[in-house]
């Protein structure tokens, strides 16, 4: 495989075909020697629990099984989902970092220096994916690094390469995003009409190097939706204004929440209720 | 497999039962999810909701143990509505076939049933005889196998196989729709399957009758179709080859019996005959000379025509040997030690607490592994007092597959070679040097102290250059085979005689290690496809070899009919060269230069009929698949209420004392393996271990919340057998079936954790549950059903 500098490069994800195996969390730790976490017992499936400075590929589960006995899969009863840093185009993590750590790569990857980073903490709190974490032994923040020393002697990363299934797939990202049209426009034709892709576009943070096609909403993943996904920018007036606009929608609409929940306040069986959705939800950031 | 892993791309409808390959065989699944992507459906018959069924168009849940009704159901829907493939079924299979007159099936029960053996006398399941000695052929007669499988199965409604498995109507007919498009020449089905469907007491007629229904739809030969099992470890299919089961010689040839005095008697009772002048019988015609070679290459010169290629040697047995029997025996107190290679005898099962105490009642164990497990370490095990156990422990460090080279044989009969990625460490010594170096031993003993029939000890063959460190590449030359009169190695087990003049280790590896060298070690694959893949089909013949004679789709002459037409053009591997007259593609399943016509030899050219068979008296307990019940079942047989399970299967002394009953274990329990282990060994990793740090069972989220237990919660499961106290995992994913207006829950018990590896000490052993039954025809013990109780503790 040739990977040239100056183009770039991501992962796109198909979680149509991802069968949980966790092959990429494990070749991701040898590949680049994390000792990983100490084995806790999470829900049986997912005991790796979330990334984070060891745990640079995490796969999700989510468990939407029917009581009946079932009668379509389709994809849509047991998600599973490989994730992993989504190397954005306007990436917080960098905006934040004080001392130039974090940076972009010849690949057009984000990647952390261990050496630069002096353990401030801001990119783990500016990461809309609660990717980036410290790591507690060595004290600087971590994170996938793309497998930029592998990428540097051609070679994919580690998880792509393990990935049995082909639901991790690595390249240059506009043919990842030709790749993953067609992959959606072929499930369509398939019936499975809730594929579609997110971040193989610029309307997450500027798009997402490393984007997926997903089988329900972002939220279900704990990825933020698109109208959430706009960071506030040093050179992004555009950002600060509509972030600023969102916070003022925001607010306004928690406040004529909070007065249309009032008359209801005194019945205690709401308290149970999932709460309502507001706009603050959606436009805090 | 009849076909092979990256043949599953081609399939229509990839029907998975009795497997879940997207955990168990993650890597292979690859071309699931291939075919998948090139349009295919696919179908995932389980207990279980699991991580295959996540990426499957359709999962019907159903109930463990209950596959003959699921394909007996499947069967009458495609036999009832005319959708069997006409042509194939009446040219390659027995469907024509006249069966005898004796033959009877009533109230759950065939002819020739000896009630005080508790055995069926097989050949009583005979065809009629024609005058000429051969079976008669008569398509339209009210016995001939066509109908008689129509009567059996007729019984096999949609109502019938919703009693018996839970799988509503109406999502049986679903599926029985889509299969019963399979039958049409341009369509093809895969039937995959793994140990879901071997480890039931009537696992090997699951198996026939998955493809039975499969001959049925004309779908084994063809590419994209066949019964395809996968197996559990990367050479389990090259342990079965070369006969690490007591009931068979290397290359699946009967082991003798007592009474056979010479090959003449044994071949009498082992090699088919030809039902018919027109079946090509390779198989029982060649047996000789596969038996003949195979005593040449282990006794060499001391086999003489003189002394019967010294058939005496062989050994006789006249019990069964079995996997059970023998820690049957270590408990009757017959046998002083016991040497085990690469098996946690503790963990493996079944009834666990009964193989530990036939464990503790050996004088010595000695086992040979990388690592240690719970069979070197039974004395450590739950509830077991050390104290008690005097049996003496060795452990001989065994080499990792890491640490040596070799060859692994895949699911699909593919033999690969690898070499040594790292030195042995410390003193593990390999496997088969322990055993060469135990053999010498024995021998020096026996030539220095004489003894009882020392003759096969003194002349096996031991013709590599330090006999005591015999390589792996001597050993696969040996199983290879020789022409001794030339000195040189055959290329096709089809050069094997039976006159003394060839050797074969294992006839079906013949050609594999010819003397252009090592054809184990190709590679020529995905790198050029043009080139390396002539058919374009995915064969690739040049990727390592396959068995046998590099054959990459068994029976693949049926995938033409009998004029040499093929039946899917779209997916073609074979055809008739008519200018070279020589069949040309995959090396044909067929003698290669034998011509298409109407008076074509039929295609199935291993059995005496010539044809794939719908009836057969080659099973102990039935010529066609019938339901019962597991042994443990809180379900009566709907079919024949007095007839519950299994009649032929065999009980141990002293078992029915161990069954439990619904009454007290109200609850279906069920193994298996979860993605992120590999059996038992890779509690010593530590990155699988932080995957799956901790033991547990899978709980319906309806019996749950009946017994107030939560995901995390400690329960504890018991059998009549024996108990795991582990974490609850509360999930819909298991759900309750509706069996006859009764709710049955199945409990999920992953079986990877032990007491030995990285989390040492904590965790029980999921075969303390497991009942001490196995198949009526290979004892493979019913690991899959059973019933248990739940409690919170």
């Amino acid at each position: 495989m040739e990977i040239t500098p100056g183009r770039s490069y991501g992962f796109f994800t198909d979680t149509s075909v991802c069968i949980g195996c966790k092959a990429c969390e494990v070749a991701c730790k040898t590949w680049n020697e994390l000792p990983g976490p100490e084995p806790t017992f999470g829900d049986g499936y997912d005991n790796t629990g979330e990334l984070g400075a060891q745990n640079w590929r995490h796969v999700q589960f989510h468990d939407n099984v029917k009581d009946d006995t079932l009668e379509a899969g389709m994809g849509t009863a047991w998600l599973m989902m490989s994730d992993v840093c989504k190397h954005c185009k306007n990436a917080s993590c960098m905006e934040v970092c004080p001392t130039g750590a974090l940076m972009r790569t010849e690949f057009d990857t984000v990647y952390v220096q261990p050496d630069v980073c002096n353990g401030c903490r801001n990119c783990t709190s500016a990461c809309p994916y609660h990717v980036i974490q410290m790591d507690e032994t060595n004290k600087v923040a971590q994170k996938c690094t793309l497998c930029y020393d592998r990428l540097q002697g051609s070679l994919e990363p580690a998880c792509a390469k393990t990935c049995p299934t082909d639901s991790i797939n690595f390249g240059p990202v506009d043919e990842l995003r030709e790749m993953a049209k067609q992959r959606v426009e072929t499930l369509h034709s398939q019936g499975v009409t809730q594929a579609y892709l997110y971040g193989a576009d610029d309307s997450i943070y500027g798009g997402l190097n490393a984007f997926f096609l997903l089988m329900d909403k972002p939220e279900v993943y704990k990825l933020p939706n698109q109208e959430s996904s706009v960071l506030p920018s040093r050179n992004d007036a555009g950002g600060y204004l509509g972030s600023f606009g969102a916070a003022v929608a925001g607010i306004f609409a928690a406040v004529m929440a909070l007065r249309l929940r009032r008359p209801r306040e005194p019945e205690p069986a709401t308290a149970a209720e999932p709460p309502a959705p507001t706009t603050t939800d959606e436009g805090g950031k | 497999m009849t076909n092979h892993w990256r043949d599953i791309q081609h399939a229509d409808l990839v029907l998975i039962n009795g497997g879940n390959p997207a955990e168990a065989h993650p890597v292979g699944f690859r071309w699931v999810i291939k075919a998948k992507i090139n349009g295919a459906k696919l179908v995932h018959v389980d207990p279980r909701f699991t991580r295959t069924s996540a990426v499957s168009d359709v999962h019907l849940r159903t109930r463990t143990g209950t596959d003959v009704a699921f394909f007996g159901g499947l069967m009458n829907y495609v036999l009832s509505n005319n959708l069997y493939h006409r042509d194939y079924v009446e040219w390659a299979t027995n469907a024509a076939f006249v069966v005898d007159d004796r033959y009877s099936f009533n109230d759950g029960m065939f002819n020739g049933f000896d009630a005080a053996k508790g055995q069926y006398d097989p050949t009583v399941w005979a065809y009629e005889k024609d005058a000429t000695g051969h079976a008669k052929v008569d398509l339209n007669h009210p016995r001939s196998v066509l109908n008689l499988l129509r009567k059996h199965y007729s019984r096999y409604t949609p109502e019938m196989v919703e009693r018996i498995t839970g799988i509503p109507q109406a999502q049986f007919l679903q599926v029985a729709k889509m299969v019963g498009e399979m039958g049409r020449p341009d369509k093809v089905m895969t039937f995959v399957y793994a140990v879901g469907m071997t480890h039931h007491t009537t696992g090997v007629q699951g198996i026939r009758s998955g493809a039975m229904l499969q001959l049925l739809l004309g779908n084994i030969g063809k590419p994209g179709g066949g019964v395809n099992a996968l197996r559990g470890h990367s050479n389990i299919q090259g342990n079965t080859d070369h006969a690490i089961v007591w009931e068979i010689l290397p290359g699946y040839l009967k082991i003798p019996v007592p009474g056979q005095k010479t090959i003449a008697d044994y071949l009498k009772a082992s090699a088919s005959t030809k039902a018919r002048p027109d079946a090509v019988n390779f198989f029982g015609e060649n047996y000789g000379s596969f038996i003949v070679s195979l005593l040449k290459a282990w006794y060499g010169p001391a086999a003489t025509k003189a002394n019967k290629f010294a058939f005496d040697y062989l050994p006789k047995p006249a019990g069964n040997s079995s996997w059970m029997t023998m820690f049957e025996r270590s408990l009757a107190g017959k046998m002083d030690g016991l040497i085990l290679s690469g098996y946690s005898a503790t963990s493996v099962g079944p009834d666990s607490n009964k193989i530990i105490k036939a464990l503790s009642s050996l004088k010595w164990l000695a086992v040979m592994d990388p690592l240690p497990t719970t069979g070197a370490e039974f004395w450590r095990a739950p509830d077991v007092n050390s104290a008690d156990v005097q049996t003496e422990v060795f452990m001989l460090p065994a080499t990792h597959w890491v640490e040596k080279e070799g060859s692994f044989v895949n699911s699909g009969r593919v033999v690969q070679w690898k070499d040594q990625v790292i030195p042995p460490e410390g003193q593990a010594m390999h496997d088969h040097w322990f055993a060469a170096e135990l053999f010498h031993r024995i021998r020096v003993l026996y030539q220095q102290e004489g003894g009882k029939f020392p003759d096969p000890i003194r002349d096996l063959t031991m013709d590599y250059a330090d006999p005591r460190k015999p390589t792996l590449d001597e050993v696969a030359q040996e199983i290879n085979g020789r022409d001794l009169t030339t000195g040189k190695r055959l290329e096709s087990f089809a050069l094997l005689k039976d006159d003394g003049t060839t050797t074969s280790g294992n006839w079906i590896y013949t050609g594999h290690y010819p003397e252009a060298g090592n054809l184990a070690l190709r590679r020529d694959g995905i790198q050029d496809p043009a080139t390396n893949d002539p058919t374009g089909m995915g064969l690739y013949p040049k990727w390592a070899w396959c068995w046998p004679l590099n054959r990459r789709v068994l029976y693949n002459r049926a995938s033409l009919d009998r004029f040499g037409r093929q039946y899917d053009p779209k997916r073609a591997i074979l055809s008739w060269d008519a200018t070279k007259k020589l069949w040309v593609g995959d090396v044909p399943d067929y003698p290669k230069a034998e011509p298409p016509g109407a008076n074509a030899k039929p295609p199935f050219i291993m059995t005496g009929e010539g044809t794939g068979r719908l009836f057969t008296n080659s099973v102990v307990d039935g010529p066609f698949p019938e339901f019962y019940e597991p042994m443990e079942s809180p379900v009566t047989n709907a079919l024949h209420p007095t007839v519950q399970n299994n009649p032929a299967v065999f009980m141990y002394e002293g078992i029915k004392e161990t069954l439990g009953t619904a009454a007290d274990y109200p609850y279906i329990g069920t193994t298996y393996r979860l993605t992120e282990h590999e059996h038992f060994v890779t509690q010593h990793v530590e990155h699988l271990v932080q995957l799956q740090p901790e033991a547990f069972v899978e709980v319906p989220a309806a019996l749950a919340k009946e017994k107030g237990i939560a995901t995390g919660d400690h329960v504890r499961v018991s059998s009549k057998r024996g108990k795991v106290e582990v974490r609850a995992v509360v999930t819909k994913r298991l759900g309750g079936l509706q069996i006859d207006g009764k709710t049955i829950y199945h409990i999920g018990i992953p079986i990877h954790w032990g007491f030995v590896g990285i989390n040492t000490g904590k965790h029980w052993v999921a075969n303390a549950l497991t009942p001490f039954v196995g198949d009526a025809n290979t004892r493979t013990p019913e690991f899959k059903s059973f019933l248990v109780n739940i409690e919170k503790i």
